[in-house]
């Protein structure tokens, strides 16, 4: 246990904090609750931005160009549709998770 | 060293702007409110350059001094009473946070029943709040261990907050000479305040006092413990430093003519020079009669009550606090068990209650008693004092009471 | 400063702990985009509180204090004075709380910040109820709606309006905002952010565990609420007062309520009251548009 009375703190690596505080920025993997799983039709998608607006993770990314318009951090994304409630286009919908990353 | 007339507030007002907070922050209590009314004097004539908040309750007093403080400044308030005990929640958040906050406390008792004044109610209900405290005999004391305290707290292995305790109305409202160091010589002592361990900075964030799992807490009560311990050692180095700089003793404990005692009394507060009076009178009697003023109450001297009490073979322990359900109140309770192992005789006395006053006459029948039992008495572990003979009869209808009252 | 242990360009992690569908994520992601790195965050015990972290680890990149429930103002006080003791007066300090630590158990600590003016940003994320707590009432909930403690009528009497408290105290800066028109909440958590002195942003918060609908529906429900009068979209500034945004169906509430569970023991009595409240309310505010 280091008790003894030592040196006044400074900012270099080793410094300790003493009492409660979170030094870490850091995610829990929260595409793990995931039960079902948003899918988009790419041929109906008009990458309009809103799915990844509403996102409450903040995990969708709407590309401008691809094959693929809308792109989901699984890592993160709790599965709870709003982006699919909200497209203009209908093109999206939620599908059961079967869990393959 | 300039002397001044001052009361004890006046004295606490003085301590805070020779410190330089940089926010302050209060409610009004009485016996405190001299304290906030000066402060804001202090802050609108440009003595104190600090930010002066007046809050709607002293439980937002001791959040706003929490913020502020974590930004990097000295933070000040000052309550008594039910103010504290409105603070209570907060008082362990800065603790907790391991902010070295220095807070006068005016202490005054708690209610129901309600009371205007004196005695350690309030500051016994934070006695395991992680506050360092000390209790003032004069009011010279409340100036030099509120210096005293910043420089103890704000040690690095300390990082704890203290509370300076003095008795309301007894010293918050009483003219004492005081020797009040100049603003560079009390500012050399103190120095300039340097945040340390936990901080709110933009440019380098962290984020205080999230939610601690069970692996962590226990560590950090240890850690907490461990600040106690040190508190101990670096109260003696600054109370050493203190004297060769101002030329006054500052002790955790006042022992007074105790080497040979065979009855002695345990004090807090402005009671402990009355009772260092009566110890003169009855040495003039040939009786060994001696006296300790215990001045840090947190973390307690055990070791120093142990070495000048040990000897004692009857002690009375006087507290200012009822200590209710307890097997005695808090000052004996620690006095006994810093005597633990030990043959001492050791009786408390339970008195002065509410501003009632602890004269030397009070400590007359106290030191009467003791020397009883020395003589081979039995008496309670307990004992109230000063009690008027009646205390269960004090409110008795007297069967003509007015209907009137009722139309 | 943190040790960065997930890349991302936001300043709120991509790993919350939040419900899913929970709106408080979407506004805390907008504040603090916003707002940017030059903030201090108070946050009271509640949902928010997973944003403060666990443990070693946060779930934001700015400064922040955990404080009580009931002195995020307080604490925020402290926070802007010290600064500006020390001639920081660019950081943003912001409490963020939910409607129990404003609403009830924070009303005073908020009323003396702002009756002081003090320089700081408010954030009541309203959900209506303790939610982190299990789904309590609070005085926020509205009449009629059920939660552990509001059982089995629903919530006898209406909600507390916070924000003809807030209007009282004639703050600088006060909007209320919803999670169906971010442009327009963001343009309000700027303008706030932009302001000298006390600035208060209520805004709705809708919480599908603890209303009892799917978490898909949160931006359409808050939609309706917005729509029927429920939640009045305004901003009072100076002293006056403007409403944003008309109810395009004012007091016809059936499809907000019945699309949640909390509102399933609603009788016939307790609809036309909720309405009428409503409806009262809104013309309240607007005779108070007209002084």
């Amino acid at each position: 246990m280091p008790e003894r009375r030592g040196r006044p703190m400074d900012k270099q690596a080793g410094r300790k904090l003493l009492g409660p505080c979170a030094i870490i920025f850091a995610a829990a993997k929260t595409g793990s609750w995931r039960l079902e799983r948003p899918e988009t039709d790419a041929g109906r998608c008009v990458r309009c931005g809103i799915c990844a607006r509403y996102c409450p993770v903040g995990t969708i990314t709407v590309h401008k160009e691809g094959a693929a318009p809308v792109e989901i951090d699984w890592r993160y994304c709790k599965g709870c549709g709003i982006c699919v409630n909200e497209c203009p286009k209908k093109c999206m919908e939620l599908v059961p998770e079967r869990g393959e990353g | 060293m300039p002397v001044k007339m001052l009361d004890g507030n006046g004295a606490a007002v003085e301590a805070v702007r020779l410190v330089r907070p940089g926010v302050i922050a209060a409610y009004p209590i009485t016996p405190q409110s001299s304290i906030a009314e000066h402060l804001a004097d202090e802050v609108a004539g440009g003595r104190i350059k600090a930010e002066y908040i007046r809050v709607e309750s002293e439980h937002s007093a001791m959040s706003v001094c929490l913020g502020a403080q974590l930004t990097g400044v000295r933070a000040v308030t000052a309550t008594s009473s039910v103010g504290l005990a409105l603070m209570h929640e907060v008082c362990g958040m800065t603790s907790g946070c391991r902010l070295p906050m220095v807070m006068h406390v005016v202490n005054r008792s708690l209610a129901a029943p309600w009371s205007l004044w004196c005695d350690h109610s309030d500051t016994m209900a934070e006695r395991d709040s992680g506050w360092l405290q000390f209790y003032a005999g004069t009011v010279q004391d409340v100036l030099d261990l509120y210096l005293a305290g910043i420089r103890i707290s704000e040690h690095p292995d300390v990082l704890t907050p203290s509370m300076i305790c003095q008795d309301g109305f007894f010293l918050s409202h009483s003219m004492q000479k005081v020797d009040v160091p100049e603003d560079s010589a009390a500012f050399g002592f103190v120095g300039q305040y340097r945040r340390q361990n936990m901080y709110l900075d933009p440019e380098d964030p962290i984020f205080v006092n999230d939610l601690t799992p069970t692996d962590d807490y226990g560590e950090m009560r240890y850690q907490q413990m461990v600040g106690f311990r040190n508190a101990a050692a670096v109260a003696e180095e600054v109370f050493a430093e203190f004297q060769r700089r101002f030329g006054r003793r500052l002790e955790t404990v006042r022992p007074y003519m105790l080497e040979d005692a065979e009855v002695a009394v345990v004090t807090m507060g402005s009671m402990s020079g009355t009772a260092r009076y009566v110890v003169d009178q009855l040495r003039a009697q040939g009786i060994r009669a001696g006296a300790l003023q215990i001045v840090m109450y947190r973390p307690f001297p055990a070791g120093a009550v142990a070495r000048v009490l040990g000897q004692i073979p009857v002690i009375g322990v006087v507290d200012r606090s009822a200590g209710l359900g307890a097997v005695c109140p808090p000052t004996c309770t620690e006095v006994a068990a810093a005597l633990r192992g030990k043959a001492n005789e050791i009786r408390s006395f339970i008195g002065g209650l509410a501003g009632r006053d602890i004269s030397n006459h009070s400590f007359e029948r106290i030191f009467a008693d003791l020397l009883a039992i020395r003589a081979g008495k039995r008496d309670t572990h307990c004992q109230w004092f000063d009690l008027r003979a009646n205390p269960m009869d004090i409110r008795v209808l007297s069967g003509e009471e007015d209907a009137e009252c009722i139309k | 400063m943190y040790k960065i242990a997930v890349k991302t360009d936001s300043l709120v992690t991509p790993g919350i702990n939040a419900c899913q569908g929970c709106a408080l994520e979407l506004i805390m992601r907008n504040v603090l985009d916003v707002l940017g790195r030059d903030t201090v965050l108070i946050i009271p015990p509640g949902c928010s509180a997973m944003f403060s972290g666990s443990g070693i680890e946060s779930g934001v990149k700015v400064a922040g204090i955990q404080g009580n429930l009931e002195n995020s103002a307080a604490i925020a006080c402290g926070v802007a004075r010290g600064f500006k003791n020390q001639g920081n007066t660019h950081t943003k300090v912001v409490a963020f709380t939910g409607d129990g630590g404003t609403v009830d158990i924070g009303l005073q600590a908020l009323s003396g910040a702002m009756e002081r003016n003090e320089n700081i940003l408010y954030i009541c994320y309203d959900n209506e109820a303790y939610m982190n707590t299990g789904v309590q009432g609070s005085s926020s909930t509205p009449a009629g709606a059920a939660t552990t403690t509001t059982t089995p009528a629903g919530k006898l009497g209406r909600s507390k309006d916070l924000m003809r408290i807030v209007m009282a105290h004639d703050v600088p800066y006060a909007a209320s905002a919803f999670v169906a028109n971010l442009p327009d909440l963001r343009r309000k958590v700027r303008r706030a952010g932009d302001t000298q002195g006390t600035s208060v942003l209520h805004i709705h918060s809708p919480c599908p565990t603890g209303w009892g609908y799917h978490s898909s529906k949160s931006i359409e429900l808050a939609m309706e609420a917005v729509q029927s009068g429920a939640w009045l979209l305004f901003e009072f500034a100076e002293g006056r007062l403007q409403l944003n945004r008309e109810p395009g169906k004012l007091g016809e509430i059936d499809a907000y309520v019945n699309g949640q569970k909390r509102f399933r023991g609603f009788t016939q009595a307790q609809r036309e009251q909720l309405k009428k409240d409503i409806i009262t309310r809104y013309r309240t505010m607007n005779a108070g548009m007209q002084t």
